[in-house]
């Protein structure tokens, strides 16, 4: 019977589960039971996974408190510990934790601020890819204009909050103190990164709709079509101006039509 | 890599860490140092500034990788897609050395982000020989395992350490690391002598020697518990077990580990500039010593 596969599982459940005595197996190097050397590897494990916790999200933290956020980052770790090594983009689950999570209910917009820092995590360890100049689009045959697709730039989320969650970033991580914030407005949001820094955009509704309808693959006429059911005033020229100047555009899809005559 | 200008070996100097708040004095400074070694996981993202960074830092220095994450002791196959990830790393930046711990760190599918212990038992030794040929081969490269800090052993072990790493090294054509402070770490821990184990270390292995602080804690008995914290700089008698092993090894790339409360970049700098002088002046004494003998 191979031992390392059941010594393995002893070593792992024990580990997991700190209500558990330390496996068996373990040699006595002395008259006592060896917890406290084995609670080194428990120790290890935990506040290594909450470091990488508080790295990731140091606004939720700044605003929860350091206690609050260890108690609430080591049930979360216990609930969903990470299931690949690599732990860049640990995490993604939080923000619904937080939502779900009893003793923060007094604070219902964590769960936002958290699904935040993740996508500005995400944004920054995205793919790289160059953003496109509007004057590409300038040199395509206007009347395939309403036609066109775009690959948006890999970095980019959106983020549609019931609460200014943007705001309440920019506030506490100190990126813009002196914000003012409006407890009763939500915010939608474009996060990316074009080049080296990650960008966080507060869009207006129909800009929003523009940008979430263009990143599920539609045309630009039909994204131009979904803002102006949000805002009848919505101006295309003035937001496709701003889409490549927020540096979104990655590539530009002709028509079929175009590419077959082409 | 398009752009590298640097061979890829790590020459036998100091190297240190490569901490992501160095980056810009890095850059700024050009400090003349050896090479750096990153943590592979921390590269594994597909995009952003942690490439464009070490793609900057490689062009003017040799790297080496080193994984925390495959889990080479585990009893389970091997994490294919991980190692895949370690391939594209080793293919796209040319490190001179890739090496991993002589420990598991995943089960059941859950990553713990521990270096935990092994038995050290023939069928251990299967398994990590099993899964090095698979990361060798891979690769295309013989990697480097380096010797674990430990807290607990275990009853059903039948080798020392040292006899687990020489069988592992053998079977595979491994290389080994040899960490100093995880010797003295494990000797204090597990009550044996830090100088017989360097003594008896299969030199012949080593390519790379890491140096790093750790910290003091008390088991359930009162005994002294050290621990690998990488918190601080290196202790004295790390230094003194460090002179011992270029005494046998020769001159071997050398690492300054500061993983947590890391310094700046000066005092990381410094700590590097004292391995090497302790480097130098052991090979010029061993050098000196054997002409002396030979006259």
């Amino acid at each position: 019977m191979p031992q390392l596969a059941d010594l393995q599982a002893d070593f792992a459940a024990a580990l997991a589960d700190p209500s558990l005595p330390a496996p068996a197996g373990l040699k006595r190097q002395t008259v006592l039971a060896q917890s406290r050397r084995f609670d080194v590897y428990r120790n290890n494990r935990m506040v290594s996974l909450i470091e990488a916790m508080e790295a990731a999200f140091p606004v939720v933290q700044r605003l929860v408190g350091n206690d609050f956020f260890k108690a609430v980052a080591k049930s979360y770790i216990r609930r969903f510990p990470p299931r690949t090594p690599v732990l860049l983009l640990y995490g993604e689950s939080f923000g619904d934790f937080l939502e779900d999570f009893e003793p923060a209910a007094g604070v219902p917009y964590l769960g936002d601020v958290a699904r935040l820092e993740w996508v500005r995590l995400a944004a920054y360890h995205a793919a790289d890819a160059e953003p496109l100049s509007i004057a590409r689009v300038a040199e395509l045959p206007q009347e395939l204009l309403p036609e066109l697709r775009f690959a948006l730039h890999p970095s980019l989320h959106l983020l549609n909050s019931r609460w200014p969650a943007a705001s309440l970033w920019a506030v506490t991580s100190g990126a813009d103190p002196s914000r003012a914030v409006d407890m009763k407005a939500g915010e939608a949001v474009a996060v990316l990164r074009p080049m080296l820094s990650v960008e966080v955009r507060v869009l207006l509704p129909d800009g929003y709709a523009f940008l979430f309808a263009l990143a599920a693959g539609n045309s630009l006429s039909v994204a131009a079509e979904r803002a102006l059911t949000i805002d009848d005033q919505f101006d295309l020229a003035r937001h496709l101006q701003g889409l490549f100047a927020l540096g979104a555009v990655a590539a530009i899809h002709l028509p079929d039509s175009f590419s077959q005559q082409a | 890599m398009a752009g590298m200008t640097v061979s890829a070996a790590a020459p036998a100097r100091a190297g240190v860490g490569l901490k992501a708040q160095h980056y810009e004095d890095i850059l700024g400074q050009r400090p003349d140092i050896g090479w750096f070694e990153v943590h592979a996981e921390n590269y594994m993202g597909a995009g952003g500034p942690p490439h464009h960074y070490l793609e900057a830092i490689r062009r003017d220095y040799p790297i080496s990788l080193h994984g925390v994450g495959l889990s080479i002791g585990a009893d389970r196959p091997l994490d294919e897609s991980h190692l895949q990830r370690l391939k594209v790393l080793n293919d796209r930046y040319e490190p001179g050395l890739v090496s991993e711990h002589l420990a598991w760190s995943s089960h059941g599918g859950v990553f713990f982000n521990d270096l935990l212990p092994l038995p050290y038992t023939g069928e251990a030794v299967a398994h990590v020989s099993e899964h090095i040929d698979r990361v060798q081969s891979v690769l295309g490269r013989r990697i480097l395992l380096e010797n674990p800090s430990t807290y607990v052993s275990f009853e059903v072990s039948e080798m020392s350490e040292l006899d687990f790493l020489q069988a592992v090294s053998l079977r595979t054509g491994c290389y080994l690391l040899l960490d100093v402070n995880n010797v003295l770490v494990s000797a204090t821990n597990q009550n044996f002598s830090a100088e017989d184990y360097i003594d008896a270390f299969p030199m012949e292995a080593v390519r790379e020697i890491h140096l790093a602080g750790h910290a003091r804690d008390r088991d359930d008995a009162g005994n002294v518990l050290l621990i690998d914290a990488h918190d601080r700089a290196v202790d004295d008698k790390v230094w003194s077990l460090y002179a011992r092993s270029i005494a046998r090894a020769g001159m071997t790339p050398t690492l300054i580990e500061w993983d947590n409360d890391v310094p700046a970049w000066k005092t990381l700098f410094a700590e590097a500039r004292t391995a090497e002088r302790i480097m130098v002046t052991q090979y010029a004494l061993q050098a000196e010593m054997a002409h002396a003998a030979a006259g």
